[in-house]
């Protein structure tokens, strides 16, 4: 069970840089139990921090600069969280206070577990990513981006973009209902019918 | 209309659609190392469940174990031993099967698997860890997954999984001496970048593909996750089929005849149609080295640094921060460029007929002056095959260290890294910023590449020392 995701209206932090891995996300120093808390501090390590495993922030990284410090929204490049398929990088964000990612692309495995973690993970085109980040730049104060998932809308100042999603990612998102216990409550008989018939046609597997 | 390879598994694992082109998918493997099958393991019980199958669920130790000669349970990183302690609590907890440290068989989940006869083709097989792909070179439909989806997966037998696109990426050619299956895949990143495979099932095809033996093929499907790929697979062969009999948990006797006779339907009909279809020339392809933090920044071993190229796939500032970063400027000859370090380990290229090939090159020969020179074997049974050939003594002898199995440096996991700003050659996959311990300069490249670099002390052409 995660938090649902229906509509927010937080604000953005432009990180647009293209290939953001998960390494960058979440450096393996820093996953350092075997939990899925206590990640938060170690998001970003690598940039947000001046010495490696040291906390004095660098004060030319986005989310030390004191208009996005509380970001719940992050605009991203292309292929976004690509790397390893550590599910930290989704756990560190989300305990950071992020509730929606919005890039070009994403890795497939990184997309799912944002999925899996109550993140909405919001594909738009590079220019349309880079006219929100324009336009937060543009504007003196707060910009505050509103996500409207039921709606699959974003807006900002007054402009609206829309955005699609797959309907499955979107119910489970609205819901937050936890998958496993669906699966187990909607498909046990399913898939002990459907293993049975492999085991009689493919026995080693 | 005829099925894909990919079709075909699907349908036969197929339970149920879930609509939008999401699917219930049976799940036949479920793959688990220390960092984060062990915590997936725990959560699992943690909400009172166990693994529906735990006979098709095999864990390991790879990713935080110290590789370092004489090793025990504990790691240079302070919590290391945690996530050792805690993997083998969970996996005896829900009975299955761990290589654990000192298991004769332990080693890298992706050497591992197909070593022992574990993945199989025609089967589904997911694992915590995005190079799962690599096990697509068996024929198996094997794909990376984060935690929560290994859960699911070990508690219900199945996923929800979004039905990949597909895509065929026919290699024609062949390999020229002294160009290998890692030479490759760095070449099809290089040409077609880390976002050219996104969220497809790609198949490599052609006659450079049937070419290479299993091991080669399992190095080509391994990069398919920096493609950006869902994952790789080749149909199965006779080559598939003579490297997996007599494994310890393939098939055997009449059960093995019977597998045969099913997984020799395993290949794309002849009129199927993918959603994108690639060609490259195998013919084409020279050792290949990146110069940057993306496995896309890949030139030729002779080539130069590129200039800032606009209608490139880089932005300027990645490719300002890539060459900031690595201490290059365009223009620079890689070739000579002076290095601290030279790894040769991962699931990469850590497998025996790896460490032959490196060890031609560095037999009699001597690693230059101040450099780190480390080998890996991927598994316990590489590491003890290779000691039976005397390759451990060239390695020595050379002045590499010789490591237990593990993943090791490839991303300091265990706590172990090389130091910052020093210029490694590595036969890993992943050239990010500090993946090889912070400020880390690594240089992706075969593990004859490594060699050769090695002994000159310098980023140098392995074909120079070949022959």
């Amino acid at each position: 069970m995660s938090q649902p995701f229906t509509r927010l209206t937080a604000i953005a932090a432009p990180l647009l840089r293209d290939n953001i891995d998960t390494d960058a996300i979440i450096p393996s120093r820093e996953m350092k139990t075997v939990s899925k808390t206590g990640l938060a501090g170690g998001l970003f390590a690598g940039w947000r921090y001046l010495e490696i495993g040291e906390r004095n922030p660098d004060p030319s990284f986005v989310l030390n600069d004191p208009r996005f410090t509380n970001a719940q929204v992050l605009l991203g490049g292309a292929n976004f969280g690509c790397g390893s398929s550590r599910e930290h990088a989704v756990w560190a964000l989300a305990e950071y206070g992020f509730r929606t990612i919005l890039a070009s692309s994403f890795n497939p495995i990184f997309r799912n577990n944002c999925v899996a973690n109550g993140i909405l993970p919001i594909i738009l085109g590079a220019r349309e990513i880079a006219s929100i980040a324009s336009a937060i730049e543009a504007t003196p104060g707060d910009l505050p981006v509103t996500v409207d998932l039921e709606l699959q809308q974003v807006q900002f100042a007054d402009h609206v973009l829309e955005f699609s999603i797959d309907s499955q990612s979107k119910t489970i998102l609205l819901s937050g209902l936890d998958v496993i216990d669906l699966t187990l409550r909607d498909y046990t008989r399913q898939i002990a019918r459907k293993r049975a018939a492999q085991w009689l046609a493919q026995p080693w597997i | 209309m005829g099925q894909t390879l990919f079709d075909k598994i699907w349908r036969q694992h197929h339970v149920a659609g879930l609509g939008d082109g999401s699917d219930l998918i049976l799940t036949d493997r479920v793959m688990l190392h220390e960092r984060t099958g062990g915590i997936a393991l725990k959560s699992l019980a943690a909400r009172g469940l166990m693994p529906i199958s735990p006979d098709r669920v095999f864990a390991t130790m790879d990713h935080v174990v110290d590789t370092r000669p004489g090793r025990s349970d504990h790691t240079l990183m302070p919590t290391g031993t945690d996530f050792i302690m805690a993997t083998r609590e969970a996996a005896q907890h829900a009975a299955v099967r761990l290589f654990d440290i000192g298991d004769p068989e332990q080693g890298i989940i992706h050497v591992l698997s197909p070593e022992q006869g574990i993945v199989l083709p025609g089967l589904t097989l997911v694992c915590p860890d995005s190079h799962t792909c690599s096990q697509g070179a068996l024929g198996a439909l094997a794909w990376g997954i984060g935690s929560t989806e290994a859960e699911h997966a070990l508690a219900t037998g199945a996923l929800r999984v979004r039905r990949p696109r597909t895509m065929r990426l026919t290699i024609r050619g062949s390999l020229a001496p002294g160009v290998t299956a890692k030479d490759l895949a760095l070449h099809l990143l290089g040409r077609f970048g880390v976002n050219g495979g996104n969220g497809h099932i790609v198949e490599y095809a052609g006659p450079a593909v049937d070419a290479l033996d299993i091991e080669a093929r399992l190095t080509l499907c391994n990069m398919a996750t920096e493609f950006a790929a869902f994952s790789a697979i080749i149909a199965p062969d006779d080559t598939t089929f003579a490297y997996l009999r007599d494994r310890p948990f393939a098939p055997r006797g009449a059960m093995w005849d019977k597998a045969l006779s099913i997984w020799a339907s395993l290949a794309s009909d002849p009129d199927a149609v993918f959603d994108i279809e690639l060609t490259a020339d195998a013919g084409e392809v020279e050792p290949m080295v990146t110069w940057g933090n993306s496995p896309q920044q890949t030139i030729p071993i002779g080539g130069r640094v590129p200039a800032f190229d606009t209608g490139g796939r880089d932005t300027r500032e990645a490719y300002d921060r890539a060459l900031q970063y690595m201490g290059l400027e365009p223009g620079r000859m890689l070739a000579g460029l002076p290095i601290d370090g030279a790894f040769i380990g991962s699931c990469t290229n850590s497998r025996i007929s790896d460490l032959r090939r490196a060890a031609a090159l560095l037999k009699d020969r001597r690693v230059a002056m101040g450099i780190r020179a480390i080998c890996v074997p991927g598994s316990t049974p590489v590491k003890r095959q290779a000691e039976s050939e005397g390759i451990d003594r060239v390695f020595l002898d050379a002045g590499f260290e010789w490591r237990e199995a593990g993943c090791s440096m490839c991303f300091y996991s265990g706590g172990e890294s090389f130091g910052p700003r020093e210029r490694v050659v590595t036969s890993t996959n992943r050239n990010f910023e500090s993946r090889q311990g912070p400020e880390v300069r690594s240089h992706l490249a075969s593990p004859e590449t490594v060699a050769a670099s090695a002994v000159a002390g310098r980023i140098a052409d392995p074909r120079a020392l070949a022959g």
